[in-house]
């Protein structure tokens, strides 16, 4: 008999490579990339699934890892903010953050590069109003949204 | 978040037995969007979770004989994009498109939302000008349900212990039908509406031949506006007509003061959103 605080086993790929992990039914996913894989990249901040901060790709798609239960991404294809950069070099979204002050005391902008990078994947040259559409739910209380946007039109093509 | 058992059943039966067996202690989870919030603010105590992400056949969007079908664990996202829904009811798509963030449509599935059963929710006062209804289905079979009458109260609806809703069926529309949503948000893009209203409208030679209004946020649940519709239908269409047939809104809304606004307001503002509606549908705005 199952007891409520059995583990549960969960095969995820994070970043490309593949983690068996067990964890008890109410892990939520940015906990499991946080304390069971030891990748910190991924903030939490509301935990309800509105600021943005945990944003990362479930199976290519952006998601709010608070709010997702790691039992729920069993099987999925995870990008977090670690997958960005190449090795060493940066990404051009990573780049244009730092050229252009996209962030002030940094705690959105993991999921603020990882929602962008995102967008410029599927589009790669965004009007302001589609940045905007897409960008609403990465919240910044810095208010650093003007940079934030330029940051993104000037990655984009 | 209490410690709780997960089930991750891989076919409907599964599924269905599972939340027979577990009755009152099972809730289904799709996208988790707002399942995993009301367990982490203990406002749901569930000693079993059911998952339905594994369940096949439940995802996409098709047609049969006129109708839409879309599965339940359809992502929100995907009924705003699909090509299909923008040619069928553009209205649908719109209303889906409304509803918070991309990242929230990505994960929050139809089924999922339509059984959270919140009256502020975007898609229902759509789906019930359009007539649609859901298909509910347990060990026992299935039955359709108008959406109309698919919620209860605040969040709740009218699955019996058991069901789960595996379809939404939206009709065609009527010839010529013109549709609307209109959603009032006074503080922030991705909120919640503070009143939000839908309406189908069909004109011929001046007179309103058809006409279905539908109000949510504005009650326990999202509703029809029966008074609006009875004052227009077979009238001439006048901006006094539709002046006049928006007030009765105020009779029939029952709102909450939250920090959206006072009763007092949103009644006010559903009279004035409800107006407007109209004269889009009937082509009257300016």
């Amino acid at each position: 008999m199952t007891t409520a605080d059995a583990l549960y086993t969960v095969n995820i790929t994070v970043n490309d490579q593949h983690h068996e992990v067990k964890v008890p039914a109410r892990r939520t996913l940015v906990d499991l990339l946080r304390y069971d894989l030891d990748m910190t990249g991924t903030k939490e901040t509301c935990s309800v699934g509105v600021c943005g901060a945990c944003t990362v790709l479930i199976d290519g798609e952006i998601a709010a890892s608070c709010i997702t239960l790691a039992v729920q991404a069993d099987g999925a294809n995870i990008t977090t903010i670690e997958g960005v950069a190449n090795g060493e070099a940066l990404h051009p979204i990573q780049q244009s953050f730092i050229d252009h002050g996209g962030f002030q005391c940094g705690i959105c902008t993991s999921g603020q590069i990882v929602a962008a990078k995102s967008l410029l994947d599927s589009n790669p040259s965004p009007t302001e109003d589609e940045v905007k559409e897409w960008m609403m739910g990465n919240l910044c209380r810095c208010t650093g949204y003007y940079q934030i946007m330029e940051s993104i039109m000037k990655a984009a093509k | 978040m209490r410690d709780f058992i997960y089930h991750a059943p891989t076919t409907i039966d599964e599924a269905l037995a599972l939340l027979e067996e577990y009755g009152e202690d099972a809730r289904p989870i799709a996208g988790g969007t707002a399942m995993v919030n009301l367990m982490k603010q203990n406002m749901v105590l569930a000693d079993h979770l059911v998952g339905l992400g594994k369940l096949p056949g439940l995802r996409g969007v098709s047609q049969t004989n006129g109708s839409l079908h879309i599965g339940a664990l359809t992502r929100h996202r995907e009924v705003e994009l699909s090509p299909e829904v923008k040619a069928h009811s553009p209205l649908l798509a719109e209303a889906y498109s409304r509803v918070a963030t991309v990242r929230v449509r990505n994960m929050a599935t139809v089924g999922g939302g339509l059984t959270h059963a919140d009256p502020a929710q975007d898609p229902p006062p759509s789906l019930i000008v359009l007539d649609a209804h859901v298909v509910l289905t347990s060990s026992k079979g299935t039955r359709g349900l108008p959406v109309n009458d698919l919620f209860v109260d605040y969040y709740e609806s009218a699955l019996e212990p058991g069901e789960l809703l595996t379809e939404l069926v939206v009709p065609q529309s009527p010839k010529g039908a013109k549709t609307v949503y209109l959603k009032f948000l006074p503080r922030t893009e991705d909120d919640y509406a503070t009143v939000s209203v839908a309406a189908l409208a069909t004109v011929e030679n001046g007179v309103c031949q058809e006409i279905r209004v539908a109000l949510g946020a504005v009650a326990p649940t999202p509703i029809r506006a029966t008074a609006v519709e009875e004052a227009l239908r077979g009238q001439q269409v006048t901006p006094d007509a539709v002046r006049a047939a928006a007030e009765t809104v105020a009779d029939q809304v029952d709102p909450l003061t939250d920090f959206r606004g006072s009763d007092d307001y949103k009644r006010d503002m559903a009279v004035v959103f409800t107006r407007r509606a109209l004269e889009q549908v009937f082509g009257l705005a300016s």
